[in-house]
Order: C-alpha cells, then sequence, then structure tokens
C-alpha cells in the first residue's frame, strides 16, 4: 500500500516542476515529449516519495526519471525509424543517445520564465495556453485541471496536446526572446495569470472549492514570476491586484451564497494580512514612480481595502486613479467605473452625465453593468422609478445567478418602499 | 465559455420521421455524423458531454401542486412545436463557434441523406456543479 503524498512533497513538486521541464527541454528539445517526461516523474516521486522519503536532491531525482524517460521514448523512436528507413542507415544525432550531464549552473529561474513565456505564447488562444500553464509550469495534472474547468479530462487532455502542437508547429525556440519581444509575451503571460484568477475569483461563488484552487494557483505563479522579475512594476502591479481582491473574499456572499457589493461587505472579515501584504507592495511599486494598467487597478483595490468604513473611503483618489486608467485604455468598462467615483465625489446628476457618453458604445450599450449602475445613480439622485426600471433591465441581461438575484432583490425592494 | 445545443426534433413530424423509422442506411449515416461530431469535438477539447433523450410518447409532464398530489401527465405539452430529442454541452472560445457547430449538428444527413436541418436551440451556460460542490 502507498501512502498518499503528503501536502508538503505537493508542495515541493509543484515548485520544483518548471525548474525540472526548463532542463529537460533545454537538454533534449522536444518540448511535448519532455512534457509527458516531467508529468511521469512527478507522478512517479507522488507514488515513490512518501514510502521511501523524500531524496537528498529531490530536483536531480526528478530530471532523472524524466531524461531516463526521455532516452527510452527517443531510442525506441529511433529503433522505429530505422526500421522504417533500414535502406537509409541514417544515423542518429548523438545527442539523442548521450546527453550531456546535467549543467549544474543552468539557471532554474529563467528556465520557469522561459516556460511561462511558451506556455503564453499569443499563438495560442487563452483557453489553451490556460491549460498548458496549469500544466507545465503550475504541475497540475490534467485531472485536476479538466476539475477546476468542469469539462471531462479527456477534452483538456486534447486541449494540452493540441496546445503542445501548436507550439511545435510554430517553432517557437526555448530561448530567451529579445527584450523587445520580452515584453510583449510578459505581457501575455500576466494576462493568462489574470483569467486564471478571474475564473477562480468570479466563480467561487458558496461552496465551489475546486474554483477556488484556481485563484491559490493564479497567486501562486504571481508570487513566482514576481519573485524572477522583482523589479517590474506590471508584474508587482497584479500579484498586489491579486492580493487585495482575495482579501475581501469571504466577505463578497453571504450566508445563502448572495452576492454582497462592496459598500456593503463587511470589512472586518476581510484578511488583513492579504491587505497589509497587498497595500505594502502596491506602495513599494508606485514609489518607484512605475506605472501601468494592474498598477493602477491594484491602487484602486488598496484605496478601497484601507477604509475600515465605506464612509471612509477615498473617493476623490479613487477618481483620481480611474483618471490615470482611463487615459491607459480604451476600456468603456474603466469610464464605468469612474463614473461611478464621480458620483460619489460630484453627486449622482454628474455620474449620470457621464455614464451618458457611454449609451452609445456597443461594446457597453447592452452590458449589465452599465443599467446596474445607473440604477444606483438613480436610486441615489431619489428617482426611484427609473432605478427600478434599470435594475430589471440589468436583471435581465447580466448571465450570472447570484447577479441577477442581487439586481432583483433591488429592484423589488425600490419598488416596495414606493407603494 | 460553455454552451448547451438543444436539438429540436419537429413534434408534427414525430409520428412517421423519427430515426427508428428511416431505412436502415439512413440511420447508420445518422449515427456515423454524431460519432464523427463528438469525436471530432473531443478532439478539438470542446466537448463536455452529449445525451440523446426518449422521444415524446416517454415524456411526462410533472408539476406540484399545494393542495393535491403531484400531477403527472403525458407531455409534451399540446402547444409544443418541438420535441427536445438530445444536447450536447460543448466548452468553445467564443459564441460564434458555438453558433458553427450548431449548425453543423443542423444539417445532421436524414432521410435519404438529406440534411435535417432542425432547429437547434443554443443556450450559455450560466453556471454548473460537480458532484464535489453540491
Amino acid at each position: 500500500m502507498t501512502a498518499p503524498p503528503t501536502k508538503a512533497d505537493e508542495h515541493l513538486l509543484r515548485e520544483l516542476a518548471p525548474q525540472v521541464l526548463g532542463a529537460i527541454v533545454r537538454r533534449y528539445g522536444n518540448f511535448a515529449a519532455a512534457e509527458d517526461a516531467v508529468q511521469e516523474a512527478l507522478l512517479a516521486a507522488a507514488m515513490q516519495w512518501p514510502d521511501e522519503g523524500v531524496p537528498d536532491n529531490p530536483r536531480a531525482w526528478l530530471i532523472q526519471v524524466a531524461a531516463r524517460r526521455m532516452t527510452d521514448q527517443l531510442r525506441s523512436e529511433i529503433a522505429r525509424r530505422r526500421r522504417e528507413t533500414e535502406a537509409h542507415r541514417q544515423e542518429p544525432p548523438d545527442a539523442d543517445l548521450a546527453p550531456p550531464p546535467e549543467d549544474a549552473e543552468l539557471a532554474e529561474h529563467d528556465d520557469t520564465l522561459l516556460l511561462l513565456f511558451m506556455c503564453c505564447h499569443p499563438v495560442l488562444t487563452p483557453a489553451s495556453a490556460i491549460a498548458l500553464t496549469l500544466r507545465a509550469v503550475g504541475g497540475l495534472t490534467t485531472a485536476e485541471i479538466a476539475n477546476a474547468y468542469l469539462v471531462p479530462e479527456a477534452t483538456m487532455a486534447q486541449r494540452i496536446s493540441r496546445a503542445k502542437q501548436k507550439i511545435k508547429d510554430s517553432g517557437v525556440p526555448f530561448a530567451m526572446p529579445t527584450e523587445q519581444e520580452s515584453e510583449e509575451r510578459l505581457v501575455s503571460v500576466l494576462h493568462v495569470l489574470y483569467l486564471i484568477f478571474n475564473e477562480g475569483y468570479a466563480s467561487s461563488i458558496g461552496e465551489e472549492l475546486q474554483r477556488s484552487d484556481l485563484v491559490t494557483e493564479a497567486l501562486r505563479l504571481a508570487r513566482a514570476v514576481h519573485g524572477l522579475l522583482p523589479d517590474d512594476g506590471e508584474v508587482a502591479g497584479l500579484l498586489a491586484l491579486m492580493l487585495l481582491t482575495d482579501a475581501r473574499c469571504a466577505a463578497r456572499t453571504g450566508a445563502d451564497g448572495e452576492l454582497i457589493p462592496l459598500v456593503k461587505q463587511e470589512r472586518s472579515l476581510w484578511d488583513r494580512a492579504l491587505i497589509d501584504e497587498g497595500v505594502a507592495l502596491i506602495s513599494a511599486t508606485l514609489s518607484r514612480g512605475s506605472i501601468g494598467a494592474y498598477q493602477l487597478q491594484a491602487a484602486i483595490a488598496a484605496v478601497h481595502d484601507e477604509a475600515l468604513r465605506v464612509e471612509d473611503t477615498d473617493w476623490p483618489q479613487i477618481l483620481a486613479l480611474y483618471g490615470l486608467l482611463e487615459r491607459m485604455s480604451d476600456n468603456p468598462m474603466v469610464t464605468l467605473n469612474r463614473a461611478v467615483a464621480v458620483a460619489m465625489v460630484h453627486g449622482p446628476r454628474a455620474g449620470l452625465e457621464l455614464l451618458a457618453t457611454l449609451a452609445g458604445d456597443p461594446r457597453l450599450r447592452d452590458h449589465y453593468r452599465l443599467a446596474a449602475v445607473r440604477a444606483h445613480m438613480h436610486e441615489m439622485a431619489g428617482d426611484a422609478d427609473a432605478a427600478v426600471a434599470d435594475y430589471l433591465a440589468a436583471a435581465r441581461r447580466t448571465a450570472s445567478v447570484p447577479e441577477r438575484d442581487y439586481l432583483s432583490t433591488q429592484a423589488a425592494r425600490l419598488a416596495a418602499t414606493r407603494r | 465559455m460553455k454552451y448547451i445545443l438543444m436539438m429540436q426534433f419537429p413534434l408534427a413530424s414525430w409520428r412517421t420521421q423519427r430515426l427508428d423509422l428511416w431505412p436502415k442506411q439512413d440511420q447508420k449515416a445518422h449515427l456515423e455524423f454524431l460519432k464523427r461530431f463528438n469525436q471530432e469535438l473531443v478532439a478539438a477539447g470542446e466537448f463536455v458531454r452529449t445525451e440523446g433523450l426518449g422521444g415524446p410518447e416517454q415524456m411526462k409532464i410533472v408539476r406540484a401542486s399545494k393542495s393535491a398530489a403531484p400531477a403527472i401527465t403525458d407531455g409534451p405539452f399540446p402547444e409544443s412545436k418541438e420535441v427536445l430529442a438530445g444536447y450536447w454541452v460543448i466548452d468553445v472560445e467564443t459564441p460564434q463557434r458555438a453558433y458553427e457547430l450548431a449548425a453543423r449538428a443542423s444539417a445532421a444527413p436524414g432521410r435519404g441523406g438529406e440534411p435535417l436541418d432542425m432547429p437547434i436551440e443554443v443556450h450559455p451556460v450560466m453556471f454548473s456543479k460537480a458532484c464535489g460542490d453540491v
């Protein structure tokens, strides 16, 4: 009977996964085969270590097992090719059969970053990049990823193997891109991590524990990237944004899983340790004079999180931050959020005026958030009829059950006060 | 993004046009189409699940009542024009891809190999629950 892997083993394996994969890809070059070999090595470790104990050098152990698997694969591949091309007597390249000894100087850090760049390559669709990142860099099994996204394991396995095939076809080398390319790739990496976090956060309503694993994983990966690139402002900004958002998790839903908006949350439920960490991180980053969209979003989250009571919220500062963010991005959702801040600072009429400029934007026109925010401002302005109509319009348009319930409840509450 | 594609078979022609009344080779062509379609969905990493349902003669409508035992009546509703014959749940990148797959399912071969062109209802899935989280 094999003992189940301990939490500590699991943590160690996930930590080592990208480093081992990096070393194997570097040595053999074949990313797809290397990824399979490393998964097998991780599996072997999960089976053997609980009984036999963790080896003195776990990284070297994993590299050795994965390398042996790679060599076996290459041998059988070469044997097959030999049989097929007997007449040609094609000699296999030496490197395939006799891998050089592990270079102790290999920068493991670079490997993790290279893998992220590879897995989040722009040739991949977001869904493929997410799946591949979680497996190759996050060290999750295909079954775990399938579970988190609620699809069958075979479907997720296909998604991963197609992603690997696409990388192979596109000929992306396992090498550090040029400086300018690096910057573009980092944007993709951060976007993928952001999507993983959001998928977990937005749907981890109530008891859906599997989904909150995605939050944990996104945070772990963002921490790893921040560890590799401590001076990058946007990396720090994304990590801070995740910390400051996750800090409110416990206050975000009520006893029946219903959604509680920021202004009505029980702030004593917020996680102070996460807030302190996030605030320290974003403050240090901004004080270096660095600026970017993730940093600004983190700064806004920090201002909210620092207010112990909702009435202590520093709305003028939030308004200024949204103004900066609006200048950096062509995203009507940012303007929508700025309108909320405008209403809080200059009153609901000013907020409604800004909202009116968004009514023609095709990206937002039919979005439930526009109607929901307008409803709230009408309510602030004392126009209950208009507020009820907009709350109901918003409830009809949302695709989220908790959101819909919240908006319908608002409409019903206001309608009741009018009678 | 997950979608459910619901195969709506025209109720009026169920008695005369349903699958098991087709010539054997047409049935075979239809089932082979479905098999290929499903395999393609798996290969594309888009398959979540599919199920075929019993016909209208096996269908009941159950309605609870405050004052009496739940009423169980033969379905479907008299005013229904279609009956749900089966469905797929798919996980795709864009709504356009869901519509594209629905169009292919709609054109599944029917009697004489002619496309069925049956309506496929496409709904986004708002939330999913697995055994573990209920």
